[in-house]
């Protein structure tokens, strides 16, 4: 090496704190980058443009300027040239309530707004985690009370008539409680040491996942009551909600077992050495590490576990969407069945749309904390 | 080995391993692992990576398993009764290279979890007990942050007064620096320190020669698998018998 001169150099700083360059604010700067970067960009609005210039004036004339809002009889529909919405006043009681009996349809009314308002109280209020459980706890109890009725005065309404709304949000509801914990315990037994526990788990979650809904539906309804004995029956409700529970328990699991493969085995030996046994590792240390790791993906499978409640209305049991069918298979309000249906779909993407702003608060609020 | 072995009869050593061998599979990774440790004295284990070394130490409280030889912990024999593993891990604390906090809990529950749930201690009891161990580490202002918001340095500290809340007979250190930014080494070398000074039985895993030499009674070289070498620090860093334990201090000793 002769004494040539080093290129490489670094200069010390003298820069002072300050804030970051600001952006430019204002309304055409922000065309520029968003919606004309580049020609493509341009050409991909101006097309968007075109098709929303073409379909939304004539959908809006549909759904809001020509439609007919209340009706008493299809008459002022047919004269009309937008949606008939008015099938929905007049047959709200059947899609809502289904077969639940006319003049009792009040208290299908309250069980909506007891779940619909403690779910939106513990998504809001945020009560502690042994509150929520008590709450739902004490409020199935009397949702119960009210659908059966048959104390306190009220009416005896056995549950091959319960429909609409109210039967829905029971079996989700029913689903969800049921399944979470019957899933985490799947999820440990397939994880088990020991191969006659973790033989059943495994078998349980496999047959479970290889059969479509429809068929673990038909199977509860209509081969259980060929196996129990003479005699006894199990009513039709309850095996619905069995069958619902166990394949969304199995899907549970899987998600649950993600889980606990990612909390780290350093977790595990810690819990070992500070003198935890096996129950109390995993209630304290390792679930509540996998609730916050698998809950997108389990939010997921709530969600598709309330639109497949969907899937009873084949077994003969009239859920919302059933109820919705039948309610226009009146053949005064047949033609406007989409309309129907429309309000039903809005009805359905509220809800999981809420489920699923939710989930992301929970989210962001656990990651903070990490 | 000398010098343990006279404590060791003058009084009975609390954690013997005799002819310990242990296999992953065909790989025999523990060859004739015997060893004594007297009550209050400290052992530093060290060799290359692969030699053995975690995996002796995590026999002691049953993380591993042995097949072969016999593990006596106070008393207690160490084997497959999962009571008696129990019983050992109250007695023996564990430092960990990755920390291995709980994330989702605060430092002052990392530390009461143990002994508020596994052994029925009263919460403000524990508390009490928390706050005491966390002023030793010299971090009671943390008590409430989580692991995640403590530098690497803090979180090793965190892990010895957790391992301390069960209050042990005997703490075992597995590399607990090897994971830490040089310029946080020492705050958790002077804690652990201060353990020996204060008596507390220590086995210890590490790479940190100085420590060693400071602390240590008794040092153990290990190789493959096996026992090289046993010396206190004096002999074992000036007079070193084996050639491979001349190789190993040549490398870490720069």
């Amino acid at each position: 090496m002769g004494q040539s001169a080093l290129v490489s150099r670094a200069v010390v700083a003298q820069g002072r704190r300050r804030p970051p360059p600001q952006g430019k604010g204002g309304l055409l700067p922000w065309l520029r980058r968003n919606l004309f970067r580049s020609p493509l960009n341009a050409l991909a609005t101006l097309l968007s443009l075109w098709v929303l210039f073409v379909t939304l004036p004539r959908l809006l004339g549909w759904a809001v300027a020509d439609a007919v809002w209340f009706s008493p009889d299809a008459e002022a529909c047919k004269q009309a040239a937008g949606a008939c919405w008015a099938v929905v006043p007049e047959k709200y009681r059947v899609m809502l309530f289904g077969t639940f009996p006319y003049d009792e349809q009040w208290r299908g009314m309250l069980v909506i707004a007891i779940i619909l308002g403690l779910a939106l109280y513990c998504a809001l209020a945020r009560p502690s985690a042994r509150t929520v459980a008590a709450s739902w706890m004490a409020a199935m109890a009397l949702v119960f009370v009210l659908m059966l009725g048959g104390v306190a005065g009220l009416e005896p309404v056995s549950t091959h008539q319960w429909g609409g709304l109210p039967l829905t949000l029971i079996m989700f509801v029913g689903t969800v409680v049921g399944g979470v914990p019957l899933g985490v315990v799947l999820a440990l037994g397939r994880r088990s040491s020991m191969p006659a526990i973790r033989a059943v788990c495994v078998g349980f979650i496999e047959v479970v996942r290889g059969l479509p809904l429809v068929t673990v539906l038909f199977m509860a309804s209509l081969m259980l009551p060929l196996f129990m004995p003479e005699g006894m029956s199990i009513d039709k409700f309850l095996r619905a909600q069995l069958a619902m529970t166990l394949f969304f328990a199995a899907y549970a699991a899987e998600v649950v077992r993600g889980g606990l493969q990612a909390v780290g085995k350093g977790q595990y030996e810690a819990a070992d050495t500070v003198g935890l046994n096996y129950r109390q590792k995993m209630i304290y240390i390792v679930l509540p590490q996998v609730g916050r790791i698998v809950l997108p993906a389990m939010m997921n499978e709530i969600i598709r576990a309330f639109k497949n409640t969907t899937f009873i209305g084949i077994i003969g049991m009239f859920d919302v969407l059933r109820a919705t069918s039948t309610a226009i298979q009146d053949p005064v309000w047949v033609r406007y069945s989409i309309e129907a249906y429309l309000f039903i779909a809005l009805l359905y993407l509220a809800m999981c749309y809420g489920m699923s702003r939710y989930s992301a608060r929970l989210e962001n609020e656990l990651t903070v904390r990490r | 080995m000398s010098a343990a072995m006279q404590n060791a009869s003058s009084s009975e050593p609390i954690v013997v391993l005799d002819k310990v061998n242990k296999w992953y599979g065909d790989f025999h990774v523990l060859r004739d692992v015997s060893l004594a440790v007297g009550r209050g004295e400290k052992i530093v284990i060290c060799g290359p990576s692969g030699s053995g070394k975690s995996t002796s130490i995590r026999c002691i409280n049953r993380l591993e398993e042995h097949q072969e030889g016999r593990i006596v912990v106070d008393g207690t024999e160490v084997d497959a009764d999962m009571r008696r593993i129990e019983a050992v891990r109250r007695k023996v604390g564990m430092v960990f290279q990755s920390f291995n906090l709980f994330p989702h809990l605060t430092v002052l529950d990392n530390l009461t979890v143990g002994p508020v749930r596994a052994q029925g201690v009263r919460v403000d009891e524990a508390r009490a007990r928390a706050l005491e161990l966390l002023k030793r580490v010299r971090i009671p202002e943390q008590a409430l942050k989580y692991p995640g918001q403590l530098s690497g340095g803090q979180q090793q500290r965190v892990a010895i007064a957790r391992a301390l809340m069960l209050q042990p007979q005997v703490m075992l250190f597995d590399e607990p620096t090897s994971a830490l930014d040089p310029e946080m080494i020492h705050e958790v070398l002077d804690v652990m320190t201060e353990l020996a000074q204060a008596g507390m039985t220590m086995i210890c895993v590490t790479h940190e020669m100085s420590f060693a030499r400071k602390v240590a009674d008794l040092i153990v070289f290990m190789d493959a698998g096996e026992i090289v070498e046993a010396a206190p620090p004096e002999e074992f860093f000036g007079a070193p018998k084996s050639e491979r334990t001349r190789l190993f201090l040549s490398q870490v000793l720069h």
